[in-house]
């Protein structure tokens, strides 16, 4: 019997999960982890990808972009800009995330700034990935 | 003395206010249920971010090489006020309030010899404060074509925002809006967002043990914008909720004056009409006497 931790995800306008999980993949800024019970305390930013929570009652996937996660000992929390269901995302959504994507990176080529451009090349890419992930 | 028909016409347009007030008194109450929901959604989502703010400006705000977002530029010589308002009007005192909160702090922002630049988002009070400090305007946000308030609505003034501290434009950046506390009253209040305070909720701080990933420095310059976003969010639905309140309110208030307009302008119909019908009695009647 593995052992449960409270897990809550909430996006600035509501909140979107609060439940018992055995584990929960994040997509860290610097690398995905993933976070069990009594995990040492870690705070990291997030960057655009998707969340994968395993409980007892099923999997989930969240779709989140921006923000940050908050792990201790009792649970994890993740506060995300943006999060959406798997379930819930539609072509079109994910579409508008792309073509944001497209535009940041745009923008950070015509002014020639150079680390932004690989991060939001890297995001750009990101995305696309995590369309055909969930076969959209 | 008004005549009998002028009085009719004058009862039924009163009437027809009344059913107008009424209606819009109803939809306000439903608005502003949604827009309670909405606040009280957002509610856990800010204060977890404040007590994560709190923790990482704790450890990091004090050192030399904070954000400028925290410590500031140094100066507070221009000032800009960011003034959340509604769109529409027929909401009793509530954008008057909140203008004269403004209003108010920008005259004694010009009379301490500060540059006061003002940010308007919503048109009343834009329009309330055109006059005064017209020559101040930096820019406008108008929200009329949104039917609800999302977070991107907010990320949308914060960028804005953001983009003119980075710019230089401004030290100091203060919000007004209207605080929600119940349907009758809304607390016109300033808060300052740049730069930024977490002190308040400083008793839910975090544990100091915490592990950073990246480093706090990069955390904290990461999530300084998105708590300026945070802020403005929240504002704005405080004010949304506000706005409904106050709009329920006040067309109560002109739903139940119609009906005392009613009922006195019915007393003097009914009283004119038996006078005249008295009238014509006494000339019937001296009419038949003096055959």
């Amino acid at each position: 019997m593995a052992e449960l931790m409270q897990f809550d995800l909430v996006s600035p306008e509501r909140s979107l999960a609060s439940l018992k999980a055995t584990a929960v993949q994040i997509p860290g800024a610097d690398g995905d982890m993933t976070a069990m019970p009594m995990h040492a305390p870690t705070i990291t930013t997030l960057r655009p990808g998707l969340l994968k929570v395993e409980s007892p009652e099923g999997n989930s996937e969240y779709l989140v972009t921006g923000g940050f996660a908050e792990l201790n000992a009792e649970g994890l929390s993740v506060l995300a800009e943006k999060a959406i269901p798997t379930t819930e995302l539609t072509r079109a959504q994910l579409d508008e995330l792309i073509e944001e994507a497209r535009n940041a990176h745009k923008a950070a080529v015509d002014n020639d700034q150079h680390d932004l451009v690989t991060d939001a090349a890297k995001l750009l890419a990101d995305m696309e990935a995590l369309g055909t992930h969930i076969a959209l | 003395m008004p005549s009998l028909k002028d009085l009719k016409n004058r009862i039924q347009s009163v009437k027809n206010t009344r059913k107008i007030t009424k209606a819009m008194q109803m939809v306000a109450a439903a608005k502003l249920r949604r827009a309670q929901e909405a606040a009280e959604e957002a509610r856990p989502y800010a204060k977890r971010f404040n007590a994560v703010m709190a923790g990482l400006a704790g450890s990091v705000g004090g050192s030399d090489t904070a954000p400028k977002l925290i410590s500031g530029t140094g100066s507070d010589q221009v000032q800009l006020l960011v003034v959340l308002t509604s769109e529409r009007g027929l909401c009793g005192g509530f954008n008057s309030n909140i203008s004269k909160l403004a209003r108010q702090k920008a005259n004694e922002l010009i009379a301490a010899g500060k540059t006061v630049k003002v940010l308007t988002v919503g048109k009343k009070g834009r329009d309330a404060l055109k006059r005064e400090f017209g020559d101040m305007f930096v820019g406008h946000v108008d929200l009329s074509d949104v039917k609800r308030v999302g977070y991107s609505n907010a990320q949308d003034i914060a960028k804005d925002v953001l983009g003119r501290f980075d710019a230089g434009e401004f030290d100091v950046a203060t919000l007004f809006y209207a605080e929600f506390v119940n349907v009758v009253t809304q607390i016109p209040t300033a808060q300052q967002i740049i730069p930024a305070s977490y002190e308040d909720s400083e008793d839910e701080g975090l544990a100091a043990e915490y592990d950073y990933e990246p480093s706090e420095e990069a955390i904290l310059a990461d999530l300084l914008p998105r708590g300026v976003a945070t802020q403005i969010f929240a504002a704005l639905l405080e004010n949304g909720a506000s706005e409904q309140g106050a709009r329920m309110s006040a067309m109560d208030n002109a739903t139940r004056n119609a009906g005392d307009m009613i009922d006195k302008l019915t007393i003097q119909y009914n009283r004119s009409r038996q006078a005249v019908i008295t009238s014509e009695l006494i000339e019937i009647i001296s009419g038949a006497e003096a055959l």
